[in-house]
């Protein structure tokens, strides 16, 4: 009996002192979103903390803490996990640190297409792509005798259709709650229909033109076509009106799949769910998406010793095989031995379909928050396109100049 | 109070609003009047696993040796309160010229985002207002009428809509509204409009915003209200009813002028509540439809990725500033009272 319990204890320890990666002290504090794939992330890079202090905070609402909790010095958090747009504002204060003697000091295992370098500089190791993409209700379409949309026309019609048909009240859903998720789909429509959001090389905004009349002419379509509370429906919200079966049409994060597909929910929605790549518009031939990295960054206003440990343990978990293979469902993971499978169809086809990133600029994120109040009059009709278009670009000046990229 | 011994007595409580109140408002006002320094940028190669493009980022070095030289950014004066966002000077000059008819210019200024805010935040303060204090009067006079035995849990269940932490009272009429569930789904019926949505249509989020304001601050004015009615003297009551008053008659000639101040306390203090109005805004996701003065600042300071501290201060000052005017004529009035009462 003892000799057995020697055994387990030792096997314990064994595999344990096997998993750390032998840090010796230093704390660790890391700022992520909230969400499956990145509470993974998380976990793996926890088993390998050793000595070092190890704390985590997974919030939705991270945009708004990041600026503030990285400015401090020393800052609250040793690691943000961001993302082609939240690692803007981080740029712009200089608030991360460039990473490339981490990189060759600990980096094995960390491929080179996961770099995200900026001026020859690694400011960001990735490890998972999300993009949006259509999701939709094989048995319904088989009954209706729709083919699988591939352009945002064909799911304006396909929809129409089911409405017609009486099936469904409200057939499409995407998240366009005010605000960010809105401004969002537009981002997506508008590069879909071959927009530039600012006159090349300057921070003038290009985008009351024709194709942006197009684009919010296609998101009034498919608002339509929403429950009428679309404008306070987020990703989750739409999630839920998913899994109650009241849409057979959806525009949805491929990181949220895993929760859709899970055993959770009314079995027969979820084994008639399908994935399908972003559609295209307008007669594009690039999808009206946008791809999306997340990777981690270190803090600039914290130890070397603790940049030094919260590297190590990430980039554990950033080249790790198991964890890629044991959740390959959760995430398209950019890691070194990732197998994709059926829940990444949506990410897959849209990097084959060569979708553009989300733009990387320093005034993004004001074109962005300008659209997400502005846009909302058109939508509700009480506004004409041009009109809507012409009140982001003010909006958007007058917050550039005070920001004084104008 | 003899002034010296007032004095003493008052300065712990004068040092904090100094501390806490004075000195942020001013630092408040000093940074309304800056804007951020030219961003220098430069372009760049970038690389991430989709690719690599020449974009622009922002210069730290040249940008921090700006930012260590004048830390507070660039003087701006006036310029962030006339802007766009803002008083909007020069679109409403332009508007005034080039509109034809007055309904179009009105039209034009109340698109503007502070104008927009304006106007509901202004729209709330006078719904609600006088609603909570003529609905926290009748709650206090019937209650004032029951039995003394079953008073206090009916009392209890007055004040709960206050208990109720705002947001969370926000949420739950948020659910109830929507096209599913229980109030939303019935108007629908009752409608026969299955397109009807109470949280798309502008003019309907604004009146469920605007009862739930009422809902959530009348048990604070009843509370008051209350309590100034037990200090109503009996003599002079039971005097009008001898004299055959009518209920309402003794109301409004003994019970009204007797707790007037405390009146015109709960108008001061519902007005400065409600010009404030935010917590709904944010439990009923109602954004798109409904901003106030309040969810202006929210905004600039964390819904964007970039904050806008010269755009939320200014913003904020200007709240202050219509604060103040509101309650000017209350404030003129009781001091006038007061000076005659010395």
């Amino acid at each position: 009996m003892r000799k057995i319990l020697v055994t387990l204890l030792f096997l314990i320890f064994g595999t344990s002192a096997f998993a750390d990666c032998n840090i010796k002290s230093g704390s660790i504090n890391i700022l992520a979103n909230d969400f499956p794939a990145l509470r993974t992330f998380v976990e793996t890079s926890k088993q390998c903390k050793g000595n070092a202090e190890f704390k985590v905070t997974h919030s939705s609402e991270h945009n708004k803490i990041a600026v503030p909790a990285l400015t401090a010095n020393p800052s609250e958090f040793s690691a943000r996990i961001a993302a082609n747009s939240s690692i803007v504002p981080l740029m712009n204060q200089d608030l991360i640190r460039p990473l490339d003697d981490l990189v060759k000091k600990y980096g094995k295992g960390i491929q080179d297409s996961q770099l995200i370098t900026i001026d020859g500089k690694v400011m960001a190791v990735a490890f998972m792509a999300n993009t949006q993409h259509l999701y939709y209700r094989e048995d319904i379409l088989k009954d209706m005798g729709i083919a699988v949309p591939k352009t945002y026309e064909e799911v304006v019609a396909a929809s129409e259709k089911i409405r017609a048909s009486g099936k469904m009240q409200h057939p499409y859903a995407a998240a366009y709650k005010a605000g960010w998720n809105l401004a969002e789909e537009f981002v997506n429509m508008f590069i879909g229909h071959g927009g530039e959001f600012f006159k090349s090389g300057s921070a003038e905004p290009n985008i009351n033109n024709a194709k942006g009349v197009a684009t919010l002419n296609m998101l009034k379509k498919l608002s339509e076509l929403s429950n009428p509370d679309y404008l306070t429906h987020d990703s989750e919200a739409i999630k839920v009106e998913w899994e109650s079966g009241n849409v057979a049409l959806m525009t949805l994060w491929a990181s949220r799949s895993g929760t859709l597909l899970d055993d959770e929910g009314d079995p027969n929605i979820t084994k008639a769910t399908k994935l399908a790549g972003p559609a295209t518009v307008g007669g594009g031939n690039i999808p009206a998406a946008t791809l999306w990295w997340d990777g981690f960054t270190l803090a600039k206003n914290r130890s070397d010793a603790d940049a030094d440990a919260t590297f190590r343990a990430l980039a554990h978990a950033a080249s790790n095989k198991k964890m890629v293979a044991d959740a390959a469902d959760q995430a398209v993971w950019l890691v070194e031995g990732f197998v994709p499978g059926p829940k990444s169809i949506g990410v897959i086809e849209a990097v084959k379909m060569k979708a553009k990133p989300y733009p990387m600029l320093p005034q993004m994120g004001l074109m962005h928050g300008a659209l997400g109040s502005e846009i909302v009059e058109f939508l509700q009709g009480k506004e004409s396109a041009e009109q809507a278009l012409k009140d982001v670009e003010a909006a958007y000046i007058s917050k550039a100049k005070e920001q004084g990229f104008l | 109070m003899p002034n010296k011994t007032f004095f003493w007595f008052f300065l712990p409580t004068g040092l904090a609003m100094i501390l806490f109140i004075g000195l942020p408002i001013i630092s408040t006002g000093i940074q309304s009047f800056y804007a951020q320094h030219d961003q220098i940028v430069k372009e760049v190669k970038k690389c991430d696993p989709f690719g690599c493009t020449v974009s622009i980022v922002v210069d730290n070095e040249e940008t921090s040796k700006i930012r260590e030289a004048k830390p507070l950014g660039k003087f701006n004066g006036f310029g962030t309160y006339t802007d766009r966002n803002h008083l909007a000077v020069e679109e409403i000059k332009k508007f005034w010229n080039e509109t034809e008819s007055f309904g179009a210019f009105i039209d034009q200024v109340t698109n503007l985002p502070f104008y927009k805010a304006l106007i509901f935040t202004l729209t709330y303060c006078l719904f609600v207002t006088p609603n909570v204090l003529l609905l926290g009067f009748i709650i206090a006079l019937s209650l004032n009428a029951v039995a003394r035995k079953i008073r206090g849990p009916l009392i209890f269940g007055t004040i709960l809509p206050m208990i109720v932490t705002p947001l969370v009272g926000s949420l739950v009429l948020f659910w109830m509204i929507d096209s599913q569930g229980i109030i939303g789904a019935n108007i629908q019926n009752l409608m026969n409009d299955p397109y009807l949505s109470l949280k798309s249509s502008k003019t309907l989020t604004w009146i469920t915003i605007i009862i739930y304001g009422i809902w959530h601050h009348s048990p604070f004015a009843f509370v008051v209200f209350y309590a100034a009615l037990q200090t109503v003297p009996q003599e002079p009551v039971e005097a009008a009813i001898i004299d055959g008053a009518s209920r309402f008659q003794r109301i409004k000639h003994i019970v009204l002028p007797h707790i007037y101040p405390v009146v015109t306390f709960v108008a001061l203090i519902s007005l400065m509540d409600n010009f404030r109005v935010f917590e709904p805004i944010i439990g009923f996701s109602a954004e798109g439809s409904a901003q106030s003065l309040s969810w202006l600042i929210y905004d600039n300071l964390v819904n964007e990725e970039v904050i806008l501290f010269g755009s939320a201060a200014a913003t904020s000052i200007m709240t202050i500033v219509g604060i103040a005017i509101l309650l000017a004529p209350v404030l003129i009035r009781t001091w006038k009272e007061f000076r005659i009462a010395r």
